[in-house]
């Protein structure tokens, strides 16, 4: 790439036989040091994802067996109406989930940085939610959003009989109450990482924005967030993986339940595993599942980093 | 008490095969409902009778969260001295690769092939010859339990069969009851459905549809009846707002539930609860219709252990879950039917009593565990949940993804 631009290799001797070998001993010791991380990478990372995917191709019930049935298990995965639920479900999630942690998170980093009093015991209740585990904030949303117990139960007793709010029983917002017990969870850790963001711009832009008599939000719209852009980016990645393995939130919650209003992939996966002990089937969505990410995650790496190095 | 178990510590750790004829063994299993652990209660009691140690590996959940756990032990490595499968095909594939160890010479001293009725039992157990698991119970599933409470609030007598239930549903709404409970979970509503097939359908549609896995049947107009009735019982069933069968079962024993359909295990809870069958509550075996009863149930599978001594004592337990007297203890307290015809159950309530009867009388099928693979359970399961939530589903849409899962069932 860079060996194109010809001011970039300038120093570089004429290739003689004696320089190989330099290269490949140069830092030895960190090379050695480093081939446990890169065995490891390479077998339990790259390795696992490879065995999974050709065992897709099989049909391996409780264990797997090398007896290929080519696309067999994803006609069936594709044909199944719960897989097409789960995925629509996780679209919705995750579209809402990365708008609404990301606004909301930010929203209340901005406010969180105005010198506000209090501010460390602010941080630490926003935050405070992302030191439970997804099994027991789910566990908490289920109680809380209970109708017979939770929110409806405590509006009818203050009078409104007719209240009705009971997302959880009801399969055509199920998702929603997810949703929220999702972002009632992440949206502290995301406000930490922006607040962090905020405080490394310069205080002199600000000052100098208040020069010019740029109104605040469009200081925080058009200066401050463009700046923030690596932070932004740590903040994609860490929502994203979140969104795709989404699992133990519904579990906790309803189980997929009502019906499978509420599936998302990486149940199906494990369910097809170890429930229904078919293993080929849960391969081949789990293998759906790298797909989509893969599909999403590869573009966007090449214009993230192919395009910083043409600059 | 506490000197045996160090001793059997001791043992244990320091490998003295002499000295270990006591082992501990861990035995997994998902009986956490009360009836349930007071039945558990029974066999570790006398198990631990015998000079072992019964170490309890209870897995809260229902099976399908219990299983996945004991079957990545048995296949990582990490084998438990016992557990419990249901009768059939859950753990056929565990047996298939030589990860569970054969009990011939137990069964063989204790003539299992005699004694234990009704031979599917033993049958389901066998694989290439060789019997590997011990039968603990009989269940089934074909019940219908009625609170009397309930119908008495509601004004019409106690129904004598399913019609009837469906024909009261409308006025126990009025009186603010549940007509039908049924928990979340997707083997509930799964359960439900077969019994309607084989309640209302009859053996021979039953069999034809899981036996002989008959797509044409499945699809045709008699399963559509059977469809048409579980659109009664989703109507019936719907506002019930619990999770797990005892849930929904304690609607029932409070009297805010009409009924349910569930297997006898749900016996045991009225127990617990204190009521007496015919007077608090009715039970209905096949739906008070087709009085016959699949014997599914459950067994106990013994992974095969490297240590001499837990070997041992898995033989044992194996003579333990046979025996006659613990046989008795076990199932009073479950609600279960024992594996054994030839023991006395005076004390049995009178649900038990016509479950003992039917099933003494051969009137019985194989469980669907037994006959279909747990591949194919699931996506039945996934279909009923679904069709059970979703009101637009109509039975008919519902029957033709059904006749296409026994279609490619195995």
């Amino acid at each position: 790439m860079s060996r194109t631009v010809p001011s970039a290799t300038p120093s570089r001797p004429l290739p003689k036989s004696s320089g190989r070998p330099n290269q490949l001993f140069r830092n030895l010791n960190s090379k050695i040091a480093l081939t446990p991380m890169i065995l490891v990478a390479a077998v339990v990372f790259f390795g696992g994802t490879i065995w999974t995917v050709i065992y897709s191709f099989t049909n391996s019930r409780l264990l797997p067996r090398a007896s290929f049935v080519g696309f067999d298990q994803y006609e069936r995965l594709w044909a199944s109406s719960r897989w097409i639920i789960s995925i629509q479900n996780l679209l919705i999630y995750g579209i809402l989930s990365l708008i609404f942690s990301l606004v909301v998170g930010f929203v209340l980093a901005a406010l969180m940085d105005q010198k506000i009093r209090f501010e460390s015991a602010f941080r630490t209740i926003f935050l405070y939610p992302f030191a439970l585990s997804f099994i027991v904030t789910g566990l908490v949303w289920q109680w809380i959003l209970n109708p017979e117990f939770g929110v409806q139960g405590i509006v009818r007793s203050l009078g409104w009989t007719s209240f009705t709010f009971d997302p959880l029983y009801n399969p055509d917002i199920v998702i929603y109450g997810i949703l929220i017990a999702g972002l009632w969870q992440g949206t502290g850790l995301v406000m930490c990482l922006m607040l962090a963001g905020l405080r490394g711009i310069d205080e002199d832009i600000w000052k100098a924005a208040r020069v010019d008599g740029i109104p605040m939000w469009r200081t925080y719209l058009f200066v401050v967030i463009p700046m923030m852009r690596p932070v932004f980016i740590t903040t994609l990645v860490l929502i994203g993986s979140g969104i795709v393995k989404l699992y133990d939130l519904v579990v906790a919650q309803t189980s997929g339940g009502p019906g499978n209003a509420s599936e998302v992939p990486a149940k199906y996966v494990y369910d097809y595993m170890f429930q229904a002990q078919n293993l080929g089937q849960g391969f081949a969505a789990s293998t759906m599942m790298l797909l989509t990410v893969a599909i999403i995650i590869i573009p966007w790496a090449y214009l993230e980093f192919g395009g910083k190095k043409r600059g | 008490m506490r000197i045996r178990a160090f001793a059997a510590v001791l043992a244990a750790t320091a490998a003295l095969p002499c000295a270990a004829m006591a082992a501990d063994l861990e035995v997994t299993h998902w009986w956490t409902s009360g009836g349930e652990a007071a039945a558990v209660k029974e066999l570790a009691t006398a198990f631990d009778a015998t000079g072992n140690k019964w170490v309890d590996g209870a897995i809260a959940g229902s099976g399908s969260t219990a299983r996945p756990i004991m079957i990545s032990r048995i296949t990582g490595g990490d084998p438990m001295g016992a557990t419990q499968f249901n009768h059939g095909r859950q753990a056929e594939e565990l047996v298939m690769s030589g990860l569970m160890r054969d009990l011939n010479d137990v069964a063989e001293k204790g003539k299992w092939k005699d004694i234990i009725k009704p031979a599917s039992l033993l049958a389901s157990c066998t694989y290439e010859g060789k019997i590997y698991c011990a039968p603990v119970n009989i269940h089934s599933w074909q019940w219908l339990w009625l609170s009397n409470a309930a119908f008495e609030k509601a004004g019409v007598p106690v129904p004598k069969d399913w019609n009837e239930f469906v024909a009261a549903g409308p006025k126990l709404r009025e009186a603010g009851l549940q007509p039908l409970a049924v928990g979340g979970s997707a083997f509930q509503v799964n359960g439900l459905f077969d019994t309607l097939v084989i309640a209302l359908g009859g053996t021979e549609l039953y069999n034809k549809v899981y036996k002989d896995k008959d797509e044409e049947t499945a699809a045709g107009p008699e399963m559509a009846k059977i469809f048409a009735a579980a659109d009664d019982a989703r109507k019936l069933a719907k506002g019930s707002n619990v999770q797990d069968w005892n849930q929904a079962t304690n609607l029932v024993i409070t009297g805010k539930a009409g009924g349910q359909i569930m297997g006898d295990w749900a016996q045991g809870e009225f127990q617990q609860a204190g009521q007496v069958a015919g007077k608090d509550y009715t039970c209905l075996p096949g739906l008070g219709l087709n009085q016959t009863l699949t014997t599914g149930g459950d067994a106990i599978y013994f992974p095969i252990l490297k240590d001499e001594a837990k070997s041992k004592a898995q033989e044992v337990l194996a003579e333990t879950i046979v025996d006659p007297k613990v046989q008795v203890a076990f199932n009073l307290k479950k609600g279960s039917v024992p594996i054994r015809s030839d023991v006395d159950l005076a004390a049995a309530n009178d649900c038990m009593k016509k479950g003992i009867e039917i099933i003494s009388k051969g009137s019985t099928a194989t469980s669907t565990d037994q006959l279909v693979s747990a591949d194919t359970q699931k996506q039945k399961e996934d279909l009923m949940s679904e069709f059970f939530a979703n009101a637009s589903i109509t039975p008919k849409q519902a029957q033709e993804r059904f006749a296409s899962i026994i279609g490619s069932a195995d």
